[in-house]
């Protein structure tokens, strides 16, 4: 697995060289070239910031404020009578918010159940099949200064509790 | 989002009210701020980079190019981008940076995506079914690989961290599918409305 995510980060400077020496083939002043570009990059960030910082600010005092905390307890309230790990659905719930926070879940998990179990098996399953999506839909949202987002939310969150569905039935189906 | 962020902050100040935790509250903000800044400087960095990449490709004509050899691709799920639009190259190397798990190309391919959108969007303030449809693919995650869930199930010494990658890729093609069906269904029923 390691020689594979070494050949997968090989692509990026693979891509770069590809890029500059086309580019200075078809005589493109490679340097002002990029230069030019990557001046765009400073105004689009500065756009982003304040999604990104209502972003942060909403998922960092709900962690702070305890109500992480009970909704954690209602899960495991929940997740007694399906037979599942109450730790699954914390990592499914924490997963869309926040990527640093879900780590620290999974870890806590892979620690108390030990890294064979079924718990460790569907939070492992879960960080890779989902995504952060608020961070996602501040970020890409606020780089083009979209309000209205019409029924996009609504179908996120859908998607989002499809696939954490099909992760845990799936976990439970082959291990 | 409006309703999110509503919701998600007065729940946590009530929480914060019933657990006496406004210290915390206080503190957890600035903390935000702080992490807020903190990813936007790394951002600032990354996009850049890539926004000159991508300059280069423009301004040597690959990326029209690159978008025509990748519209049959690309134009079964986006089937309103004109011929040689330079969305199509780059709505079409975040998804292949996402596959690879290559996040620090994802994200700021991903902006340049919605910035080349954009260029098609009529109304400047109002998401386009494109860009919904884009969102959607990148929120559900197409990660071939997750690298990421693997190394730490090795570093805490499972036996068989490779096993989760067949469910892995199995539940991010069935969720990703279902996001798209779901978002097909949005667009057919808020059609019906008008």
């Amino acid at each position: 697995m390691d020689t594979l995510s070494l050949l997968f980060q090989g692509l990026i400077p693979v891509f770069i060289f590809f890029t500059v020496t086309y580019g200075f083939a078809k005589g493109v002043p490679v340097y002002d070239s990029f230069v030019s570009g990557a001046k765009d990059g400073i105004g689009i960030i500065i756009g982003i910031f304040p999604y990104v910082l209502a972003i942060f600010i909403a998922v960092k005092t709900f962690e702070a404020s305890g109500a992480f905390d009970f909704i954690r307890k209602m899960f495991a309230f929940v997740a007694t009578p399906f037979n599942l790990p109450p730790e699954v659905l914390s990592v499914a719930m924490v997963k869309p918010f926040s990527n640093a926070a879900s780590l620290g879940i999974f870890t806590e998990i892979l620690k108390s159940t030990g890294p064979d179990s079924l718990a460790s098996m569907m939070a492992a399953v879960i960080m890779g099949s989902a995504e952060t999506t608020f961070y996602v839909l501040a970020v890409y949202l606020g780089a083009v200064g979209i309000k209205k987002t019409k029924y996009l939310v609504p179908v996120c969150l859908i998607a989002d509790m499809i696939g954490i569905v099909i992760a845990i039935i799936l976990v439970k189906l082959l291990f | 989002m409006n309703t999110v962020w509503l919701l998600v902050v007065c729940i946590s100040v009530v929480f914060a009210a019933v657990n006496s935790r406004f210290d915390g509250f206080t503190k957890a903000m600035f903390e935000a701020g702080k992490a807020a800044v903190e990813v936007c400087l790394y951002l600032v960095a990354i996009v850049s980079l890539w926004l000159g990449l991508t300059k280069i490709l423009e301004d040597s004509g690959l990326i029209y190019k690159l978008s025509n050899f990748f519209r049959p691709a690309i134009s079964f799920l986006f089937r309103n981008i004109p011929e040689g639009h330079p969305s199509i190259t780059s709505i079409t190397l975040n998804l292949l940076a996402n596959f690879f798990g290559l996040g620090n190309a994802a994200t700021p391919l991903g902006i340049k995506a919605m910035e080349d959108l954009q260029t098609l969007n009529p109304e400047n303030d109002t998401i386009t079914f494109e860009m919904m449809l884009f969102i959607v693919i990148n929120t559900s995650s197409i990660q071939l690989v997750p690298f990421t869930a693997i190394g730490l199930l090795a570093s805490y010494g499972s036996r068989n961290p490779n096993a989760i990658v067949l469910p892995t890729i199995i539940s991010t093609v069935i969720s990703s599918a279902a996001a798209v069906g779901i978002l097909y269904l949005f667009k057919k029923f808020s059609r019906k409305d008008r």
